[in-house]
């Protein structure tokens, strides 16, 4: 990294934001990594020195046998704090987030996560619970997880719930794996060896599938966008194990036939599972357990507010039907003391009950097992709760009325410019297609992506669903004002008219971000996954980019 | 795009050139384009029996992954060392530098059921 | 309490451009017959209520005075500078890197995780990160049938069990033997993993053998032997690692372990009554094919400049569909992010005091049990910060003590029977002499 070339303040007009990245000589680099930072002996934290009686008293016992101790001390990086606080702001800057700008990515409700949520998370009283403290002093915690247990049945329709998935991809592997123990209960393990899948599907359901050992089999979507109706009869037969479908669908269509669906799919047989990952659409409308399906998994991340984390962590609790309960994963927090209905009654009105206690439930022979440490993300049980407490039955209602306002609002207000493949009403999300723009001026989906990024907007999420070409999928969620969306409107408008009268310019952007477009093929060509520190060859810094002149997709 | 007339095409985009009794075998410059830029491929085992019209490995671009297809049976003799440091052999050279296998060919009636360069042509139009 | 902006003129406004007369008919295409009947859902709370509720829970959970649980999850101190940096919005509610240029932050972040992950267990290359670390346990025991094409695990008795729990929901998936290697319980035994019971459990359709150091009861496994056992019949070595242990203790890639997986949470994450947490894996490069979950890489842009992408996303779900390593779709970045700001907070030197305060506390806590002839050591040989002890009536007297507020570590029999009337006790360096001494007064008094 000791290339030097002209400044950021160049043609590109990058930079002057980001520029504060001092203590790099390269100026290539945005900002430096931290091992760039590290000087010997530098610190940001100290610890105390063992008194002479813990020493003394400590060399009684054996030590540790020089056979099994590290030679060299890891290389970490030695810094002071502030120089540690400035390189990680830095980083901060060069991010989008919900809390800075629009960042409609369809598919993951990029909806506002309020603060009040942290401030619940932060607790000492919840964030300092061990969790194998004795349940005596853990009531609180396992008081929280019953109870956001009990909304989630209410707002599913299902009669029990299960919390310890981690994430959306995470309850279906647990929601897959109950239907095979189902069947297996049933005696026709052996014989139901199929799972169904929408082609509209997330990638997780057919890999889901697959980790389950189950052969994952793909159903057309009609033209209308919704699944095929006489394509999955004819699928359905006696060697099938589940349908996975999301509803409200991947196109943000509901599956205005779901009736059928589920009526066809236990009519052969098989366990039906809702992906819930778009259930932001539905609250208070569609009750998934109530219309008849065994399974779902909830995103918490996702409709319930929690943040996103740059990827993790959310949270996929399962909400089963009766016969699916017996298989969930254990353990349960379970009340063992107190009268349930006197217990949600006094909680409702923000009352603890006297004599009340709740235990984990553990012995449950045909659950599936575990499928996570402990008993799952505590700390979005925590935000998930508090946003479900602070909404409720009205504000969770009027969530998925102004998330679906906003949707259709969108929908109108671009499908002139924008081809919509399918003009139906829209729920949590509209998709678009750019085949019009890449079709007359060449300009593709990816290029809009990137023209949007220089207005200051996270790009839709595109190329998905897989049916759509050119797809551009937008999610706008609940919380953006009407000026925003009109804003957005604009923009998207905007770079339609410059995609037909300049198409070059749009396929130069992106032109104010921290970098401009990456050369992935490279990464993924010579992949270089970690530092390497001086004098090591092993893991060789980037070549310089090779012309490529195809961009790369993201 | 031209694809050389000296080649035998299979419909899932494979190519293959006899000489000897032996068979090298690609992907065409369709399927390379199709997939963009080519980040690896899993090669076979020199040694190993394919079928004509089994799978015998996986391409990977940067956005998408496919099967390859074997276009005529036989055992692998030797295959494109130089693709694992390079693939982007096969989007710059696909039916030169790009090959990615030679085998012994068996049966050579399998021939028969391979398109010829126009037939190929006219299939991906 | 709602969170939407909305005014009912722009509601108004909305409906008219879109052309409807209300909201509920945009609600038209759900058939009738599956419309929700109503629900029991309590009506919204103001801020200060939902605090005062929050706030109702918090209280009803007893933080005890003193504890000495460890067991998988410890309490370690987090520099407050941990809490400032994940607590940022720019990456606490941003997600996936899907778009490089404008996500940058996370990326880097990420790949200084992966740096610090491989210099911490002498690998090669290591994810993005993972759930937690039983999951990545789990993973990569999966991980490691792949590679060897063989479809039966054994994993160490020394394990988590907890971990262990999740390592066999997720072999039975599909369909892999789990095998479990005894570990010696005697009275006075070494508490570790023989080799000799190793090499019984493996055969050469095993492919991998899963051991834990420290092992969950603190004791210190014979790692270099346990990965030549593995390899004599081509199984692979699968490392659980305790990561504040690694300033210490051999790293794992020099032991001879073929993929790492460990418990991030020591790292700068609170208990948080279970999660978030993080789960850590790495590798040898030749394997990362077959690695699950995502991983960053360095490039450039058009213009030369360095920056980093999500890569070899071949591997994953969202391209391979059905024939993905894995259904993983995200990462833990927010709890990789803390794990990286305490890594670089406490630093080479920090992270040895951390190890070193933590295992002379556990033998100053030991030693003082023992001088006060309330327990002894269950098992001979060296330990790490962990020790089982030998209590009478451990039970009654773990209960008693919780009552007092000192939590007197963890119950090992309620895992393993031939472990009754024994405590596992951790210490960390927030364990302070007063700990100690307050523990050994209260077993005193329930004697």
């Amino acid at each position: 990294m000791s290339v030097v070339e002209a400044p950021r303040s160049d043609a590109s007009g990058r930079g002057a934001a980001f520029s504060g990245a001092a203590g790099g000589d390269d100026l290539r680099v945005v900002e430096p990594l931290i091992f760039d930072r590290s000087r010997a002996e530098r610190r940001a934290v100290r610890f105390p020195s063992p008194s002479e009686d813990a020493r003394e008293r400590a060399s009684t016992q054996p030590d540790l046998p020089a056979s099994v101790l590290r030679t060299a001390a890891p290389r970490l990086p030695e810094v002071s704090e502030l120089d540690l606080l400035r390189h990680f702001n830095r980083l901060a800057h060069l991010n989008q987030a919900i809390d800075l700008n629009f960042y409609p990515l369809g598919s993951c409700t990029m909806k506002y996560n309020p603060k009040v949520n942290e401030w619940a998370a932060r607790l000492p009283g919840l964030a300092e619970s061990h969790p194998l403290d004795p349940e005596g002093l853990s009531q609180g915690s396992l008081e929280l997880m019953w109870l956001l247990a009990e909304l989630l049945k209410e707002i599913s329709g299902f009669s029990a719930v299960s919390l310890q998935p981690a994430a959306g991809a995470h309850g279906e592997l647990t929601g897959m794996l109950m239907a095979r123990a189902f069947h297996r209960a049933n005696g026709e393990g052996e014989r139901r060896t199929k799972v169904l899948v929408p082609d509209s599907a997330h990638g997780t359901n057919p890999a889901t599938a697959t980790m389950v050992g189950y052969e994952a089999v793909t159903i057309r979507s009609n033209r209308r966008g919704g699944i095929d109706l006489e394509a999955l009869r004819d699928a359905l037969g006696p060697d099938v194990a589940a349908l996975m479908i999301t509803n409200p669908s991947t196109l943000g269509i509901f599956e205005d036939q779901i009736d059928q669906v589920v009526a066809s799919v236990k009519e052969a047989g098989a366990v039906a599972y809702m992906d819930g990952a778009n259930l932001n659409a539905i609250l208070g409308r569609f009750r998934p357990g109530e219309a008849g399906f065994d399974i779902m998994h909830f995103n918490l991340h996702k409709t319930f507010s929690t943040p996103h984390g740059g990827g993790g962590p959310g949270a996929g609790p399962i909400g089963v039907s009766e016969r699916l309960e017996p298989f969930l994963p254990a353990p349960i927090p379970t009340l063992v003391a107190g009268d349930a209905a006197e217990f949600r009654a006094n909680a409702r009105a923000g009352r603890s009950t006297p004599g009340a206690r709740f235990a984990l439930d553990d012995d449950r022979p045909r659950s599936i097992g575990k499928v996570r440490s402990c008993y799952g993300n505590f700390g979005m049980f925590v935000r998930a709760y508090t946003y479900i407490r602070s909404n409720g039955d009205s504000g969770l209602r009027t969530i998925s009325e102004d998330a679906v306002l906003a949707a259709n609002y969108l929908r109108i207000r671009l499908n002139d410019v924008y081809d919509l493949p399918y003009d139906r009403l829209s729920k949590h999300e509209v998709v678009f297609s750019g085949r019009r723009q890449k079709r007359e001026h060449g300009v593709t989906t990816l290029d809009i992506a990137k023209a949007i990024l220089d207005h200051g907007i996270h790009p839709p999420t595109i190329y998905f669903p897989l049916i759509v070409e050119e797809a551009l999928m937008v999610e706008p969620t609940e919380t953006e004002s009407l000026e925003t969306l009109d804003h957005f409107v604009g923009v998207m408008r905007q770079i339609a008219e410059q995609a037909a009268s300049d198409p070059e310019a749009v396929k130069r952007a992106p032109l104010t971000t921290p970098v401009g477009r990456l050369d992935e093929a490279a990464a993924a060509r010579r992949p270089d996954l970690r530092h390497a520190f001086a004098g090591e060859t092993d893991a060789p810094d980037a070549p310089a980019a090779a012309p490529t002149p195809k961009a790369p997709t993201a | 795009m031209s694809h050389p007339d000296d080649l035998a095409y299979s419909r899932e985009h494979e190519w293959v050139r006899v000489e000897d009794g032996r068979a090298t075998i690609g992907i065409t410059s369709f399927a390379a384009n199709e997939l963009g830029d080519i980040v690896f491929v899993e090669l076979p085992e020199v040694g190993a029996t394919l079928t004509q019209f089994g799978t015998f490995g996986v391409v990977e671009s940067v956005k998408a992954v496919s099967d390859l297809y074997a276009p005529v049976s036989g055992e692998v003799i030797e295959v494109n060392e130089a693709l694992r440091d390079a693939p982007e052999l096969m989007n710059s050279d696909p039916f030169g530098e790009g090959w990615i296998a030679k085998v012994e060919l068996g049966d050579r009636s399998e021939l028969d059921a391979l398109l010829d360069a126009a037939g190929y042509a006219a299939e991906t139009a | 309490m709602t969170y939407s902006p909305h005014t009912d003129a722009d509601r108004e406004r909305m409906l008219a451009a879109v052309g409807v007369e209300s909201v509920e008919d945009l609600f038209a295409d759900i058939p009738a017959s599956v419309r929700a009947s109503g629900w029991d859902v309590p009506p919204p709370l103001a801020e200060q209520e939902v605090r005062a509720e929050l706030a109702r829970l918090a209280g009803r959970n007893r933080i005890p005075a003193v504890s000495f649980l460890g067991a998988g999850v410890y309490r370690h101190l987090i520099p407050s500078v941990v809490g400032e940096v994940i607590g940022r919005p720019e990456f606490a509610t941003s997600y996936t890197p899907y778009q490089p240029e404008v996500s940058q932050g996370t990326l880097q972040s990420i790949y200084e995780f992966q740096s610090l992950i491989c210099e911490l267990t002498g690998m090669e290359v290591a994810t993005a990160s993972h759930y937690d670390g039983a999951t990545a346990m789990a993973e990569a025991a999966l991980m490691a049938c792949r590679l060897t094409r063989r479809s039966r695990v054994a994993v160490s008795a020394g394990v988590n069990p907890d971990h262990r729990r999740v390592l066999e929901t997720y072999c039975s998936g599909p369909g892999i033997e789990v095998v479990t290697v005894p570990i010696d319980l005697a009275d006075g035994g070494s508490g570790t993993t023989g080799v000799s019971a190793a090499e019984a459990a493996l055969g050469d359709d095993v492919a991998c053998l899963v051991a834990a150091q420290p092992n969950f009861y603190g004791q210190v496994e014979p790692m270099r032997e346990l990965a030549e056992a593995a390899h004599a019949v081509g199984a692979q070595l699968v490392a659980v690692v305790e990561p504040t242990s690694l300033a210490l203790l051999d790293a794992p890639g020099d032991c001879g372990a073929d993929i790492v997986a460990a418990e991030g949470q020591p790292l700068g994450i609170p208990a948080s009554f279970g999660g978030p947490y993080v789960g850590l894996m790495a590798a040898r490069m030749a394997s990362v094919r077959q690695m699950p979950g995502r991983l960053v890489g360095a490039t450039r842009d058009r213009e030369g400049r360095r920056g980093y992408v999500l890569t070899l996303q071949a591997r994953e779900q969202h391209i391979r569909r059905e024939k993905a390593a894995s259904n993983i779709c995200t990462n833990q970045a927010l709890m990789a992010l803390a794990a990286t700001t305490y890594l670089c907070a406490v630093g080479p030197a920090g992270l040895r005091e951390v190890a070193e305060l933590s295992t002379i506390q556990a033998r100053h806590l030991a030693a003082a049990l023992e001088q006060a002839g309330l327990a002894e050591r269950r098992f001979d040989g060296p330990y790490f910060a962990e020790v089982t002890m030998r209590v009478p009536n451990a039970a009654r007297r773990h209960a008693a003590l919780a009552e007092r507020g000192i939590v007197a570590g963890y119950l090992p029999e309620r895992d393993e029977p031939a472990l009754r009337d024994t405590l596992l006790l951790a210490a960390t360096e927030l364990t302070t002499d007063d700990d100690i001494a307050r523990l050994v007064s209260a077993l005193e008094e329930t004697r």
